[in-house]
């Protein structure tokens, strides 16, 4: 890259931008607001003395401001993301157009039901799918996001033990697992104990059968799992942990290589949350918000937080909001309001855009997508585990041995490609992991080009070019950061960053 | 199917290369009993237009409160937001990107977090603030667990009963498997429940919310005190965030931790979410922050870089061991948040909240005449609790049939609270043809 | 006359009197790379050999140290909690974590001595 210098540090299109505490002026405002003078009030001893240290900008300023931070990110709206668990497929605008319809985007969440009927017929629309899909008999809607359904489905156990005079302490999850699993787990009061693995990729059945007794309240378990393989005993697995009186949570996050294959309901599971931002293509905007329903049981349904929509009738829809009457065994409720209303109108839409066989779809080309990258680079990069996978392919760094490149370098080398890595340094079971799931919406054409890329990355580690792997990268708006240094001296605020100067 | 680029051609190309005679070899290890012979028993796929109609026509069946004078709050409050939040918030960049796990290409959303990291601490007078929590019901039972790492030998802590209903349920069910016990107040009808006679040795912190369900506002000072003295946090949750551009912040009151919910700021009710929290404490504090958290580096050329920070405390490294096992948070609504509250700066903000609090005022003169309404608040912001001679839900139901939006009845949130009271909030939104719109309504109604 | 041992855990532990100062070896601050934070154990507290001492933060890692025996803590580093990166540069010296009455000196008995230890680390590699 040129290292032509500019006199702002500007480089084209991509501008040093400064921080809007750094550009207000008094005066300036983006809003037009009548200059209110309230002469008595009603906030007894508690108005505002002092200046809050807020800017002041223009529209303009704001608008530009905010549309150069955009062009610093990666999105999957200009790239191929291939980031394996993270599901990042293509967003359809009309979902977002549908969440902001009058009458759904602007309803109050207390309005009197019979104002919102529209709004419950969504809602119990959505569910029917999410349990059609799952062949599962319940679902609770309102988790925030994959971890808040992970509480849900936990407590829903807890709850169920604690009702049948039962205090099972234990709860099982694979070496492999997300960290929000035993991360859930702890939160509702248990202990963890790790399940381990086959040099497969897979749970070891017999070890799984020695951890299990009557203190196991149940396991997490993530199918297709981590390691981007379907588990081929999951349902003996379910069998047995039924059988010594324990339930199967299962991690929803890798749904998309599933829809339409099979159902969680046909695998034994009791409950398990559907990352709406990913399988039913919600943007993750940034790392949220998201919305994570939980499928249920027969046997854990009646221990579902509440709210909930029933139908009582053609069109006739009411909410339970307490946990009384027909609720009285809900552990709780985990939100204010509903759930993630936005959120279910755009899956909605994703959904009934697909329909039953567009679903299907998804699902195998997902898969496709990912086996043909795994079978295009396995001869020059390091499988996991052998055979084929489900939707993402895992690698190891074992190819990298005695190159000096590391898997972060590869990271950081496919961001001067053009490309968004791949997930790295997860699951943890293999070393120096790279989780390569490409979704069902890109082409083939640009599965290609990444195919190309990678062989390209890999042959140029091998040919000893190390330093241009450490260097990299070098075509960002940022090169490498200083972690460490954030992280031992943390400036979080813009105050601290002046006091620091 | 419109979002699906492989062609036939492609499928049976990319099986050839793979060796395989179709998708189902990669499904082998399905059992065989459970793998699905047919579609699911769903519709078939649809063009945009079919989509679009059924779900429009679901959007119909709803009175939008653009079309009704909207008095509702109640912890989701109806505000304007400017043409611009939403045009931003949806440019590809902030819409569809991951979390900021690669910083170099990831800069637009860490420097936005850390302007909104600011943001929050600066309107809350706190020292930090994280990047985000789910909402404010959520964030507030994060704040009591958080408090009880901070005060470790600590077992118990106190809940005001002004905390909204649905802030108390989201916090008994959050701690309730966590061995933390919490003592619950009765639901403060009257206002003077004694919460310092409620802080005793044990008590890790004590939770209100200011202004708290009834619409009430309080200077916490001495409470802020009492519970410094018995070595407990004060923890304060924030329903309407507009009111911090009027009201002395929690933070110059002593509060210890501050959660709010951010929907007020650029977010839309979206009958109830996604919402932002908001969560702020002291910098002494930040190891048991929940969440993410942004910071200020410099990269190899010594610029000057955003980055997530402090991860060791999160679910991805530290696992059962972490702060919490948030992993998503509500990035979007923080950024919109964020572009609303750069547009209001000081004066913007602090002329918004002076508004707000006229139009409640002037609302509360005018219901107050009215036979059969009790204002009962001394004190408020842009909410208020009334007392009215008939049962609330009642009257709301009635008012909705005028085409009117009254109301939230206090029973909606809390079966056990008195029938007849309703909070009514007025904002910027309300004009005073509405007022006299739900005037005039109530009286035919309480008649 | 002063003692000095190591644990499989890659703890070091050194002895004076009755006195143990605890903290984590050579080899351990270079697995673990830049370390940025320290969490320490409140002084007084009853330690059993094994049990969970402190935690040593890195940038994309935590890790538990163990105290390598047993006894109450009299003293911790407090300097490490604004300089964390003393564990780096000096694990051996000004890097130690905390110290410890000793409760059963015996314990000792079952730990490696220097060379013992250097062995035991590079058979690790």
């Amino acid at each position: 890259m040129s290292a032509k210098q500019t006199l702002m540090g500007h480089r084209g299109l991509d501008r040093e931008e400064k921080l809007i505490f750094e550009m207000g002026a008094e005066g300036r405002s983006g809003v037009d607001l009548p200059a209110t003078e309230l002469n008595e009030d009603c906030l007894g001893a508690a108005g505002r003395r002092g200046r809050i240290g807020l800017p002041g900008l223009s529209e303009p300023q704001v608008v530009r401001h905010f549309v150069r931070l955009s062009r610093k990110n990666y999105a999957i709206d200009n790239g191929f993301y291939p980031l394996g668990s993270c599901t990042m497929k293509h967003n359809p605008r009309l979902n977002e157009k549908l969440a902001r319809l009058p009458g759904l985007g602007d309803l109050h969440p207390l309005q009197p039901q019979s104002t919102v009927q529209g709004a419950l017929e969504l809602i119990d629309v959505l569910a029917h799918w999410l349990k059609t899909i799952t062949g599962m008999p319940a679902v609770a809607m309102s988790p925030a996001a994959g971890a808040h359904g992970e509480l849900c489905g936990v407590m829903a156990i807890r709850a169920a033990h604690e009702a049948a005079g039962e205090t099972r302490s234990t709860i099982l999850v694979p070496e492999s697992a997300h960290g929000t699993n035993p991360a859930t787990a702890a939160m509702c009061g248990f202990k963890v104990v790790a399940i381990p693995a086959t040099d497969q990729g897979l749970v070891d059945l017999s070890a799984f059968e020695a951890l299990l007794n009557d203190d196991v309240a149940g396991m997490m378990l993530t199918n297709p799992n981590t390691c981007g393989l379907f588990e081929p005993d999951i349902k003996r697995m379910a069998d047995m942990l039924h059988e010594a009186g324990g339930y199967f949570y299962c991690d929803g996050a890798n749904l998309n290589a599933i829809l339409g294959r099979t159902r969680p309901g046909d695998l034994g599971v009791d409950a398990m949350h559907i990352n709406l931002h990913k399988t039913f293509s919600t943007p993750h905007g940034g790392g949220g918000p998201g919305s994570g329903p939980v499928v249920f049981s027969e046997a854990l349904a009646p221990f579902a937080p509440v709210p909930w929509v029933v139908c009582e009738g053609e069109g006739v829809y009411r909410l339970i909001e307490h946990v009384n009457g027909e609720a009285d065994k809900s552990f709780g409720r985990l939100k204010s309001f509903h759930g993630q209303m936005g959120m279910f109108i755009r899956a909605l839409a994703y959904m009934m855009s697909h329909g039953a066989d567009g679903l299907r779809q998804v699902a195998e080309d997902a898969v496709l997508n990912a086996n043909y990258i795994l079978a295009n680079l396995k001869d020059v990069m390091s499988q996991a585990f052998p055979g084929t996978c489900m939707h993402e392919a895992l690698f190891t760094d074992e190819f990298l041995k005695g190159t000096g490149v590391t898997t972060l370098d590869i990271a950081k080398a496919l961001i001067d490609e053009g490309i968004h890595p791949m997930t790295v340094y997860f699951p943890l079971v293999v070393h120096g992991a790279m989780l390569i799931e490409p979704t069902e919406t890109e082409t083939r054409e640009e599965l290609d080009e990444f195919i190309a890329i990678m062989r390209h990355l890999v042959e140029r580690a091998k040919a000893g070019d190390e330093q241009m792997f450490h260097d990299a990268p070098e075509l960002t708006p940022r090169r490498r950061l200083d972690e460490t240094a954030a992280a031992r001296k943390p400036v979080l605020t813009y105050a601290e960053l002046e006091a620091a100067q | 199917m419109r979002y699906l680029p492989l062609t036939d051609a492609d499928r049976r190309l990319m099986l050839e290369r793979i060796g395989a005679d179709s998708v189902d070899a990669f499904y082998e290890n399905v059992p065989e009993e459970a793998r699905l012979k047919g579609l699911l028993d769903l519709p078939a796929h649809q063009g945009e237009m079919a989509v679009e109609a059924a779900i429009g026509a679901m959007a119909s069946r709803n009175l939008s409160p653009a079309e009704a004078p909207c008095f509702l709050g109640a912890g989701a409050y109806r505000h304007h937001v400017p043409a611009s939040v939403d045009h931003l918030i949806q440019r590809s960049e902030f819409l569809t990107s991951y979390t900021p796990y690669q910083p170099e290409i990831s800069q637009g959303t860490l420097q936005y977090l850390f302007e909104f990291q600011t943001q929050v601490a600066a309107i809350t007078g706190m020292e930090v603030a994280n990047a985000s929590m789910y909402d404010g019901a959520t964030a507030t039972a994060e704040a009591v667990l958080m408090a009880h790492r901070i005060g470790r030998r600590r077992s118990r802590s106190v809940v005001s009963g002004g905390l909204h209903p649905h802030y108390r349920e989201v916090v008994r069910t959050t701690v309730q498997y966590s061995g933390v016990d919490v003592d619950f107040c009765p639901l403060d009808e009257s206002g003077d429940e004694d919460l310092i006679a409620a802080i005793g040795e044990d008590t890790a912190c004590v939770v209100v919310q200011n202004p708290d369900v009834f619409g009430r506002v309080r200077d916490l000072t001495a409470l802020a005190d009492a519970c410094h003295a018995a070595g407990a946090l004060l923890v304060v949750a924030v329903g309407e965030v507009v009111s911090l551009g009027l009201m002395t912040p929690p933070g110059e009151m002593g509060a210890d931790i501050v959660v709010a919910e951010g929907q007020s700021l650029g977010v839309p009710l979206s009958f109830g979410g996604p919402y932002v929290g908001l969560m702020a404490t002291r910098k002494k504090y930040i190891r048991q922050l929940p969440g993410r958290l942004c910071g200020v580096t410099t990269d190899m050329e010594g610029r000057r870089s955003f980055v997530l920070t402090l991860s060791a405390r999160e679910q991805h490294i530290r696992r059962e061991k972490a702060t919490s096992n948030i992993c998503t948070n509500s990035g979007l609504c923080a950024l919109a948040f964020c572009i609303h509250l750069t547009l209001l700066g000081e004066e913007g903000f602090a002329r918004l909240a002076r508004i707000n609090h006229a139009r409640a005022m002037t609302l509360a003169g005018k219901l107050a005449a009215i036979d059969g309404v009790e204002v009962l608040n001394d004190t408020y912001f842009n909410e208020f609790t009334l007392r009215l001679s008939r049962p609330a839900e009642a009257v709301v139901e009635e008012l909705a049939e005028r085409g009117i939006l009254g109301g939230v009845p206090l029973v909606r949130l809390d079966p056990a609270a008195d029938a007849g009271l309703l909070l009514v909030a007025a904002t910027e939104t309300v004009s005073d043809e509405d007022m006299d719109r739900l005037s005039a309504a109530l009286k035919e109604v309480l008649a | 006359m002063s003692v000095l041992k190591f644990s499989e855990d890659h703890e070091w532990v050194a002895v004076e009197g009755d006195i143990a100062t605890v903290g984590i070896s050579e080899y351990a601050q270079s697995q673990l790379g830049d370390i940025v934070f320290v969490e320490l154990p409140e002084v007084g507290k009853q330690l059993a050999q094994g049990d969970e001492a402190a935690v040593v933060e890195s940038v994309k890692a935590a890790s538990e140290v163990y105290t390598p025996v047993s006894g109450e803590v009299t003293e911790v580093n407090t300097e490490l909690e604004d300089n964390a990166a003393l564990v780096n540069e000096s694990p051996m010296i000004k890097g130690w974590f905390f110290k410890m009455r000793l409760s059963d000196p015996k314990e000792l008995e079952g730990l490696m001595d220097e060379s013992a230890y250097e062995a035991y680390v590079e058979g690790l590699d």
